[in-house]
């Protein structure tokens, strides 16, 4: 089967952006059904090499798109993105399909519920093609610690994606679906959509119901949207937030008029004039790829010549945010973690010679988490101990503390503040497996906006010179003002595509349909002496 | 631990408790831990319902499902505060939940959400009455110090299956029914309990007594101690006569009804004494009580190790009851038990041991509703206290749960009154209200009760008596008037029941020309 199902004058549907695919059914120029079957073929062709899919359901994607072209046909009024097909990251709970959140422990975990944000894509009418793959309990910034072997990035195969949103980024931006939904602990939405040049965003805190999305730090954890474009992003956002009486987290507010800030924004001079954006010093510098920083330094001339005034702010505290992200984390993951325990649902290992409960719960976590896991489980296990806690966990609160603090004096200087989203581009798989210390320095722009609960957004700034490799540039906002992102990211987008002769996505080469030999996932299977079994609910 | 030492310690030696109390100062801390009777669980909306088949009340929320989320039951909080404030505690104005780790089958998150150091009520206290004892100590007033009372979640229920114990080691299998986990419950947590004396185990019980009837005033809670939504964790040490360096404690759990908890610390007490005499250190440990037995068997060492990694519970928000809230739920709290158990006993003219089976009877609303309709206070504690008491232990339902209403029993007490039933046929009566055939009168005119008032037919059936047996007509003309008794039974034979006992005895001397 051919990779593109043209209905007019051979037009690939899935280079389309949402907002385009989404006119184009209102005009009957396609159906839904034509947008799905085309986005399966190309995941049934590139999937196999680029991983990104844990789960296809072809079947599932199609019955909602065939209900949704029934309704436009019958003059239904329908939802914005009625149609438009989404991939969900593997951490969101769907209703009778399996959810692993890339591990072994959940192999075959069938969720009896959908979390809020699935029903929400449902409510909003928008087929989903599958589930995509990630870091084990998105414990990780390359998609190498899945169980299921790693993600490769469509701009080059022997390199990562991004983690632990891994497999949502490489669907992106391999034209695998046009939308998908990630996860953002300390940068899983926003340093996959650096490397793999396209737009992520993690909202405010409690913007976006975290029921039924598998947690990995309850305090952290926030769900956004990934997608080709700001204004497609936009749009998913609107679908994606509001209240959740199901989450105690959840903000009794309305969602940010991020649509509305979309349509304001345009690439003429002087169109963001007034606007005032900060220059993290601490962020940048040592560390950071050449290429990486040119980028980043090209993006601020760009908003200058939108009329932004550029001003540098300091955030002293920041030095100190990877440390105490590495703390809260995976004090609140091992808590989190705890209930996998082969009892009621997931992965039973038994020991021989009729074990006790204790001794069935340890072989099976030792025999199904990976290494990440155990090392993160570990990890915070020390720091909540007796003794310990003060020392570890709280001297971290307190840095988060400090970090907000920063925070809120840079804005009383800036609107919004820009850094680089990553510190390189997307780097080999294989290359950092060995150094736990290296893997999570990639997420030092990114960790500082999940300390503070604040809303941060990642946009292409263009190719660096010397690997041809995509970079992104953050933006971040107050609490709550999530559309001063994307008025500022889709001007930005816009003057960037203008001065680059066009969008970043637009450059992909041609993604081979096998993939080179690269080390795999690190995932010890079953240990001698045991068996194992399916615990089902 | 295995079961040779554990047989061991069941035998352990104790001191008389008089004598140990020439030596030694008891100190005794009690845990209470209280099930709300909410209607949904603390954290999600299943069903909280006693009795119902296994895991059918459960949802992913309490199920510790992936991706599952918790939310405060608001009205579980309101109650915690009620609770707080009939306990003369503070209430935080800011507090957070907190989890509790360890890993156990039936904890589904293998996280307790619980409150660590930020309880939503502290620093109270309850006045206790113990009352007079067998062995002469006289009845007094004994304050006991609340250190805190906090929320949190039940865990599932684990049921051992095989073994001889009926614990989790040496069973064959385990099963768990997570019905109950989640229910939101309550822990009142004492300050250590120092001046008792000899007295601290009643002190104890009375205690428990008192909290009992508080939470009934309240209506918070079923408090069926047998059922475990009341459960109680008894803390015993000694110390030295004048030392005030506190002793090893143990915690004793599983005592589950008052009479345990007197018995238990009791033993404990005389347990320590002896280890302490010997020379020995008290192992600091969990131990558990065996009703059956009335001795405490040694459960896990519990120490300083054991380390739950507390951590405020991030997926919940503080709770922070306004101050207007708090005297809002301030203005619903009851009478005082004690002092409107005091109020009705005046008014009723029971004794203290008449007024203490009311107590016990769980009975005193119902009396007090049952006088309000229109019955004797002495007829309204006959009914409740006596059969009706017998009935509701026998099924095991409280006395107000048998479907008998105080109208009821005011309407029964008017027909007995009025004399158209007497008691014997008042009983019956009553089964056939408990049976659900109605209201009193209704009852009595299907089942056909009513006292015979022709005098006609019972002076026949006296006639008849006296003149099958005239020995004892004789005796009685003769001045032995106490054999009338006799007569008596045969003349409500005849009438099969349906007469005035004392009516025919008046017959029966009238017609014998005797003065009653």
């Amino acid at each position: 089967m051919s990779e593109t199902t043209p209905t007019d004058a051979g037009r690939d549907l899935t280079r389309m952006t949402a907002v385009q695919m989404a006119d184009a059914m209102a005009a009957g120029e396609t159906t839904s059904e034509e947008l799905v079957q085309a986005h399966l073929d190309r995941i049934e062709r590139l999937n196999p090499a680029l991983n990104a899919f844990l789960l296809v359901d072809a079947d599932g994607a199609l019955a909602t798109a065939r209900e949704v072209d029934a309704a436009r046909a019958a003059g239904e009024d329908l939802p914005r993105l009625a149609g438009v097909p989404v991939a969900v990251k593997d951490i969101a709970c769907t209703q009778g399909l399996t959810t692993t959140a890339g591990s072994r422990m959940l192999e075959h975990f069938v969720p009896p519920y959908d979390a809020t944000i699935v029903t929400r894509l449902r409510e909003a009418r928008m087929p989903i093609l599958g589930k995509t793959n990630m870091d084990e309990f998105a414990m990780g910034s390359s998609t190498e610690h899945s169980a299921f072997g790693p993600t490769r990035n469509p701009w080059d195969l022997e390199r990562i994606p991004g983690g632990s949103g891994g497999g949502s980024s490489a669907a992106v931006a391999g034209f695998l679906a046009p939308l998908a939904i990630g996860s953002d602990t300390g940068g899983s939405i926003r340093q996959p959509a650096a490397v793999t040049g396209t737009v992520g965003v993690k909202p405010t805190y409690g913007g976006v119901s975290r029921y039924g999305v598998i947690a990995l730090a309850s305090s952290l954890d926030q769900i956004g949207p990934c997608a080709r474009t700001v204004a497609d992003a936009a749009l998913l956002h609107e679908v994606l937030g509001g209240h959740d009486p199901m989450d105690s987290t959840s903000i009794d507010a309305p969602v940010p008029p991020v649509v509305e800030s979309v349509a304001g924004a345009s690439a003429e001079d002087g169109s963001l004039a007034g606007l005032k954006v900060g220059v993290v010093k601490e962020i940048g510098g040592e560390g950071f790829q050449p290429g990486v920083q040119q980028r980043f330094d090209e993006a601020l001339e760009e908003l200058r010549a939108l009329g932004a005034e550029i001003v540098e702010v300091s955030c002293p505290h920041f030095t100190h945010a990877m440390a105490a992200y590495y703390l809260i984390l995976p004090s609140e993951a091992s808590s989190n973690l705890a209930r996998y325990d082969a009892m009621r649902y997931g992965r039973r290992t038994t020991p021989e010679d009729s074990p006790s409960a204790e001794q069935v719960m340890a072989a099976s976590r030792d025999d199904a988490f990976g290494d990440e896991v155990k090392r993160r489980i570990i990890l915070g296990t020390y720091a909540l101990s007796s003794g310990y806690y003060d020392a570890y966990y709280g001297q971290a609160q307190k840095v988060r503390t400090l970090i907000a603090r920063d925070l809120e004096a840079a804005f009383g200087q800036a609107d919004v503040l820009v850094s680089p989203t990553a510190p390189t581009t997307a780097f080999r798989i294989g290359d950092k497996l060995d150094d736990p210390m290296a893997m999570y320095l990639n997420d030092i722009a990114t960790i500082p906006a999940n300390l503070a609960g604040i809303p941060g957004m990642s946009i292409p700034s263009g190719l660096a010179p010397e690997d041809g490799l995509p970079v992104g540039i953050q933006l971040l906002a107050p609490a709550m003002e999530d559309q001063r992102l994307y008025a500022v990211g889709a001007a930005l987008e816009a003057r960037l595509a203008r001065a680059q002769g066009g969008p970043v996505v637009d450059r992909l080469p041609e993604v081979p349909t096998t993939a080179p030999e690269v080390p795999g996932a690190r995932h010890t299977p079953g240990t001698a002496g045991t068996h194992t079994e399916e615990v089902r609910a | 631990m295995n079961a040779a030492t554990r047989a061991t310690a069941g035998t352990a030696p104790t001191v008389p408790y008089e004598e140990l109390l020439t030596r030694y100062e008891p100190v005794v801390g009690l845990e209470v831990h209280v099930e709300l009777s909410t209607a949904t669980k603390m954290f999600c909306g299943c069903a909280t319902g006693f009795g119902a088949e296994p895991n059918t009340q459960t949802c992913p929320v309490c199920l510790g499902m992936p991706g599952a989320l918790p939310v405060v039951n608001a009205t579980a909080v309101e109650s915690a505060v009620r609770i707080g404030l009939a306990l003369n505690c503070r209430i935080a104005e800011w507090c957070r939940f907190a989890r509790k780790n360890y890993f156990y089958p039936d904890m589904p998150k293998n996280f307790q959400t619980s409150q660590y150091d930020e309880p939503i009520a502290f620093d109270g206290w309850v006045d206790v009455e113990v009352p007079a004892n067998e062995a002469g100590g006289e009845a007094f007033t004994f304050r006991v110090e609340i250190e805190r009372a906090h929320m949190e979640e039940d865990t599932g229920k684990s049921t051992h299956v095989g073994g001889t114990t009926g614990r989790i080691h040496g069973a064959d299998y385990s099963v768990v029914d997570y019905n109950r986990a989640g229910i939101p419950l309550i822990e009142i947590v004492t300050r250590p309990i120092t001046g008792a004396g000899e007295r601290a185990p009643e002190v104890a019980r009375a205690y428990v007594s008192t909290l009992r009837d508080l939470m009934r005033a309240l209506d918070v809670s079923d408090v069926r101690m047998e059922q475990g939504s009341m459960r109680c964790d008894a803390n015993v040490s000694l110390m030295p006569t004048g030392s005030t360096t506190l002793g090893m404690r143990t915690e004793t759990k599983n005592v589950n009804s008052l009479r345990s908890v007197e018995r238990a610390v009791r033993y404990e007490m005389t347990r320590h004494a002896a280890v302490l005499d010997a020379g020995q250190a008290i192992l600091q440990e969990t131990r558990h009580w065996h009703e059956d037995t009335g001795i405490t068997t040694s459960g896990r060492p519990k120490s300083d190790a054991d380390d739950y990694r507390y951590f405020p519970e991030p997926d919940l928000v503080p709770v922070a009851p306004s101050r207007e809230d708090v005297e809002r739920l301030r203005a619903t709290l009851p009478e005082n038990p004690a002092e409107r158990r005091r109020r009705l006993q005046d008014a009723w003219g029971f004794t203290d041991l008449e007024m203490r089976d009311v107590v016990n009877a769980g009975a005193v609303e119902v009396i007090e509703e049952t006088v309000a309709a229109g019955a004797s206070p002495a007829a309204a504690r006959k009914w409740w206290t006596g059969v009706l008491a017998r009935r509701a232990n026998t099924d095991g339902v409280a006395v107000t749960e048998l479907g008998v209403t105080p109208a009821h029993v005011a309407e029964l007490d008017g027909l007995v009154t009025s004399g158209r039933l007497n008691d014997s046929m008042a009983r019956q009566v009553l089964d056939g209200v408990v049976a659900g055939e109605g209201a009193p009168a209704q009852v009595a005119d299907a089942r056909g009760l009513e006292l015979v008032q022709d005098d006609g037919a019972l002076q026949a059936a006296v006639d008849k008596v006296v003149a099958a047996n005239p020995d004892v007509a004789e005796k009685i003309r003769g001045g032995k008037v106490q054999a009338v008794g006799a007569l008596i039974g045969q003349v409500m034979k005849q009438m099969r029941g349906q007469a005035d006992a004392a009516k025919a005895r008046e017959l029966i001397l009238t017609t014998l020309g005797v003065e009653g």
